[in-house]
This record gives structure tokens, C-alpha cells and sequence, in this order.
């Protein structure tokens, strides 16, 4: 949340070769909790790069970036203000509804 | 928010709109629920776009459109599919005024023959970046025109009637989870198509169908819900990331390629040349499944194994770069493909103003049903995003500049209310259920006892849909589940429907059951809202 420290939460999810970070945190909100904010819109085509997190401490997209078998630390662009879990204020300033009143 | 013209959805169809309208004087609110210009499907279309140009070789939209109709398999609306073709050569040399970048030789932009097409007709730009390319360069255009405020992350939930016409819209800014009214003098939906509906689909996640769920509440009418389209060589397997699952299409037309079954044979009598239709295709390849003759994963094998390297590089370049950190390269494997959800025909029925069955509200691009028949011609969807976003605008524009600003009654008639708990289901598992559903029984191969089990699941997920509740708080994610699942749960009830009435196989509504084409059956069916759910018309 923002303002509040950051924690980390442990989720278990099932590897298969090839699958990414993105497949990842997509099995998570299915299974696991529905509540968790990603930000991402084309799935898996690198196109909309909305997808950027910072993973294992270097910024990367999750829909390219493979899962490994180890523990890998996901979190939220450290130079974006947070808006909640791992979803960050991407947006051009000027296409944001607060600037706009 | 008060304003002349509002756009809903910022793929090239909403801001050719945008742009259009500007542009015949409307102050203009182009909306996104993802941000402006990167959320459609038009960013990530990989492929070519039609227009007759006459480039490579002598031609007119005429012939384009001889093409369109045939592929339509005799139900494309021709005055729509007319517009789509007459204006695509402007608009293609409008963007290449703009900068976007068409690939040419020394003296013309390069144009390639499509499947279907009956001569070179499909511009692209190098390499395998049309989408991104059309995208950046509309991004451009309209941060350049001061009449159009952009705003992104903004979910329209419903459109705003009163007393029968569209006066805007209600939505909720994700981030924030604050509801807001959205008042227009005329209202343009441009949301782009349903593929998200489907398990295996091309598109973004944004593709869930919202513009024909928006449409339908309001009290508009759809037409031809049965005929998506399937690209019959998605990417299968292995793995490939970073790429759009339909990046075989320019390879195809520029390589040829082989498409074989398990037993490593054409079966499609291409031999080596890319000229298969889609709805043909997506069933040749379903058929070689169905008799055992599917590749490891379920499809079909695609090879470019008679290329050399130096051949793809001078093709592709930087992509096969990319293939290769994927762990493929082409000249010692084929890669498994499949069909893949790509693409609506149908949607709201619009005139060729793009005005729907409800005053002051229009269409544009993917939204709109009719110019394709029951089956698209390669190359025409980019187009139409651009030949009906850029009426739209005018169309809409036009109407906004003789109609006063519309009361609109402050507290949302329709819109959410707010509080309480988003719902008892968790809606993200609920999404990937009927996407699984959908694409078992509902796809390119349907049976009326398929059809009915699926019917049967979406209309019992109705109670759980029935209230959009408003966000909890600011990014709200269950609730934007549960938004989507409402829309696509809607919106696949009308295509199951739409296909369970349809007794005979026509293009992309191919039915196990009925085989045939029938000619009572060349006729569309409409779908409309009423009280008791959704009504077929035809």
C-alpha cells in the first residue's frame, strides 16, 4: 500500500519450463488470491509494456522474463509511486484523470 | 466531464475517431481503460493492412472489394464493406504522411499478396511491427491536437440513456475507484472486439467484449454474434515469449512456408504459398486434429525449414533474433501452430455514418458487425479501424456541433453503486472457466449439444452478474474481474445463442451438425437486450 513498508508474501505456483513470471502471477489471482494488482494488457506479446516490475532487485517485463525453480522477489518499479501491490503510476501526467481537474 | 464527442477506447479505431472529430471541430474525451494507445489490439497487430493503393500493381477498391464480399461468404453488409474499401487507400497514405512508416523499395511502398486477395494489396511495416508502428504514430497525432483531452484508466461501465438517446456515459477511474459521469453530445464506441472470451486468443485482456455489453444495455442492436474468426496458425509450441502468437502471417507471406500434418504432408494443397483463407484453414488444420493427424500438442506443423539463414535474416532481421532466445531456429525445426481467437465480425449494427439504433450513439473499428461477413479478409481489420473511426469522428462530430450539451440527471441511473462486498465467486477463476468453455464448445467447431452445455454454464453465472457493485477502494482488482466476467459473460451468452439457432456451417460458424451451407440461412441474425435476457432477431 502506499506509505506503508513494503512486505513480501510467499506464493508457491507450479513450474513448467517456458512459463513466465506474468504466467505466474496470473496462476496466482486464480488460485491463490484474487485480490493481488498487476498491471499488464497484452498477455504475452511484449506490445503494451505495461507489464514492467522489478524482479530479483533489475526492472524487467513479468510477460518476458521465464520463471525459474528458485524464489524469485517480485516487486513494485522502486522510482514509480506505488499505487498498490505490484502496480505502479505509468501513466503519462498528462493522460491521468487528477490532472485533468 | 462535459464534452462534444466522447471516444471509448484508444486502439487505432478510437483515435482515427478522435482525430477525425478534432479535426471537423469537436472538443473531444478520448477514454481508456488501459492507458491511451497500448491497450487495444491494435498495437499488437503484427500483420498487414489492405487497401488498394496500386502500388505494386494496378488496382482498385473495386476489386478490393470483390474480394471482401466473396470472403464474406455472402453476408457482408456491401455498403459497409464499400466504405472499408473506398476510403482504406486514403487513410493508408494519410498515416504514410504522418510518418508511419510502410515498407517501400527504392520506388513504391511494398504491398504483399494475402490469402484471398486477388493481387499485391497488403502494406506493412518492418519488422513485424505494423500494430506499434500505427499506434505510436496516432499517439502522436493526438497529443498534437489540443481539443482532445486523453485519459487513461478509465472503465466505462455503462453508457447514459435518457429518454431514449446517448447523452455519455458513467465510469470509474481504476486507480482511484472514484465513479464519474461522462457528458457527451454524441458517444462513440470503439472497444475493439471479444477474443478475450476465448481460452486461446490473440489479444489483450481488454478484449472482452465491453463495447457490444455497453451497447446492449443501452438498447442497441448487435448483428452476426456467431462468426468469430480463428487465425489458423497461432502460435502452439514451444514457448515462445515476447512475440504475438499470430507472428506467423508476415512469414507466411513473405516465405511461403509449409503447413503439415503429423505425418509431414501438405494438406491443404498450397504447396508452399500462402494463399488459404482463414475459416478454410482454421477447419483444414481442426480436421487433421480430429483424425489424428494433429501435431504433439494439438495442431499443425509449420515449416520454414527450406530457408536459409541468410534468407530469414534478410526477412526478418531482429526476429529471429528473438526466436532464436526462445530456442528456435527455423532452419533445423517447424514450430507447432493452431488456431487462435482473433477476431469479431459481428457487433453493434451501425449505418455507414457508423450511427447505431440509439441516437447519438455510434461505432467505429471492431465494434462495429457487418463489413466482413461471416468471414474477414487478411488485412482488413486495421482498415477498418481507420476508414469507420475516421467516420465516426466526422459522423459524430457533426451531430455534436446542431445538439445542445444534454442534462444529464446527476446521480447515475445505471451506474454502480457503491459499497457492500464485490461477490461471493472469485470472478478471476470464473473468467478462466468460461474462456475454457468457450473455446471447447464454442470455437471453431460447434454442436448443438456442445453449444447447450455451454449455454447452460453462462446463464447460470447470471445471478453472480446481475449488479456491478462499485470498487471497494482505489485499484480494485476483484472488481474489475467481476466487471469483465458481467460484459463477457453477456456478450458470449449472445454468441452462443446466435450459433445454436444458426443450423447449417458458413465461414467462421462451422457446425458438426449441420455441415452445410444452407441459402435460407444467407441472412443475419440480431441480438437485443430484453427484459427476460437476450433476444435473437432475424
Amino acid at each position: 500500500m502506499p506509505g506503508s513498508a513494503g512486505r513480501f508474501e510467499l506464493h508457491e505456483v507450479p513450474f513448467e519450463p517456458g512459463q513466465t513470471v506474468l504466467d505466474a502471477l496470473r496462476w496466482i489471482r486464480i488460485h491463490h488470491d484474487p485480490s493481488l494488482a498487476i498491471r499488464f494488457s497484452c498477455i504475452n506479446a511484449n506490445a503494451c509494456k505495461e507489464c514492467m516490475i522489478n524482479v530479483d532487485g533489475k526492472t524487467a517485463y513479468a510477460c518476458t522474463t521465464r520463471l525459474t525453480e528458485d524464489e524469485m522477489a517480485l516487486e513494485p518499479l522502486p522510482n514509480k509511486s506505488l499505487i498498490r501491490d505490484l502496480v505502479t503510476e505509468i501513466a503519462p501526467p498528462d493522460e491521468r484523470l487528477a490532472t485533468d481537474r | 466531464m462535459q464534452t462534444d464527442v466522447l471516444v471509448i477506447g484508444s486502439g487505432a479505431a478510437g483515435m482515427y475517431a478522435a482525430i477525425g472529430a478534432a479535426r471537423a471541430g469537436a472538443r473531444v474525451v478520448l477514454v481508456d481503460r488501459s492507458l491511451i494507445g497500448r491497450g487495444g489490439a491494435t498495437v499488437m497487430a503484427q500483420m498487414t493492412v489492405a487497401a488498394a493503393l496500386g502500388e505494386e500493381a494496378p488496382d482498385h477498391w473495386e476489386h478490393h472489394l470483390a474480394d471482401t464480399l466473396k470472403a464474406g461468404r455472402g453476408l457482408c453488409d456491401p455498403a459497409l464493406s464499400r466504405l472499408l474499401c473506398e476510403d482504406a487507400p486514403e487513410c493508408i497514405r494519410e498515416m504514410d504522411r504522418w510518418g508511419v512508416g510502410w515498407a517501400r523499395n527504392e520506388k513504391h511502398i511494398r504491398q504483399v499478396q494475402a490469402p484471398g486477395h486477388d493481387r499485391p494489396r497488403c502494406v506493412y511495416v518492418d519488422f513485424v511491427n505494423t500494430g506499434p508502428a500505427v499506434s505510436k504514430i496516432l499517439r502522436a497525432q493526438l497529443n498534437r491536437i489540443p481539443e482532445i483531452r486523453r485519459v487513461g484508466e478509465l472503465v466505462v461501465t455503462d453508457l447514459a440513456v435518457q429518454d431514449g438517446i446517448c447523452v455519455g456515459a458513467h465510469a470509474v477511474h481504476v486507480i482511484s475507484g472514484e465513479l464519474l459521469s461522462l457528458n457527451a453530445k454524441a458517444t462513440i464506441i470503439a472497444t475493439g472486439g471479444l477474443t478475450r472470451l476465448y481460452q486461446r486468443n490473440s489479444a489483450s485482456i481488454n478484449m472482452g467484449g465491453d463495447g457490444y455489453a455497453l451497447a446492449l444495455r443501452a438498447g442497441a442492436e448487435l448483428v452476426d454474434m456467431e462468426f468469430v474468426q480463428f487465425f489458423p496458425i497461432g502460435h502452439l509450441a514451444p514457448r515462445l515469449v515476447g512475440m504475438d502468437p499470430i507472428m506467423w502471417d508476415p512469414f507466411r507471406y513473405k516465405l511461403g512456408g509449409k503447413l503439415l500434418n503429423a505425418e509431414m504432408r501438405e494438406f491443404l494443397n498450397e504447396d508452399g504459398r500462402y494463399v488459404s483463407v482463414r475459416d478454410h484453414a482454421t477447419h483444414a488444420i481442426l480436421e487433421e486434429v480430429a483424425a489424428g493427424r494433429g501435431t504433439p500438442h494439438g495442431g499443425a506443423w509449420l515449416s520454414f525449414r527450406h530457408c536459409s539463414e541468410a534468407e530469414l535474416r534478410s526477412a526478418f532481421g531482429p526476429i529471429i533474433d528473438r526466436l532464436a532466445g526462445n530456442g528456435i531456429d527455423l532452419t533445423r525445426q517447424a514450430i507447432e501452430v493452431a488456431p487462435i481467437a482473433h477476431y469479431h465480425m459481428g457487433g453493434i449494427r451501425a449505418d455507414t455514418d457508423m450511427q447505431t439504433s440509439v441516437p447519438h450513439l455510434f461505432a467505429a473499428g471492431e465494434a462495429v458487425g457487418g463489413a466482413n461477413g461471416a468471414n474477414r479478409l487478411s488485412g482488413n481489420a486495421i482498415t477498418e479501424a481507420f476508414t469507420f473511426g475516421r467516420r465516426a469522428g466526422l459522423r459524430a462530430a457533426a451531430l455534436a456541433a446542431k445538439t445542445a450539451i444534454p442534462s444529464m440527471r446527476q446521480e447515475p441511473e445505471t451506474g454502480p453503486s457503491r459499497g457492500g462486498p464485490v461477490s461471493g465467486i472469485n470472478p478471476a477463476a470464473e473468467i478462466a472457466r468460461l474462456q475454457g468453455g468457450m473455446n471447447r464448445d464454442v470455437g471453431p467447431r460447434r454442436t448443438r449439444a456442445g453449444l447447450e452445455r455451454t449455454l447452460e454454464h453462462i446463464t447460470g453465472l447470471a445471478v453472480e452478474c446481475a449488479e456491478l457493485p462499485a470498487p471497494r477502494a482505489g485499484l480494485d482488482p476483484e472488481w474489475l474481474d467481476l466487471h469483465d466476467l458481467r460484459n463477457m459473460r453477456l456478450v458470449a451468452e449472445c454468441i452462443a445463442q446466435a450459433a445454436l439457432a444458426r443450423e447449417e456451417s458458413r465461414g467462421a460458424h462451422q457446425r458438426q451438425d449441420f455441415p452445410e451451407t444452407s441459402e435460407g440461412w444467407q441472412k443475419h441474425q440480431g441480438v437485443r437486450l430484453a427484459c427476460d435476457g437476450v433476444r435473437l432477431e432475424s
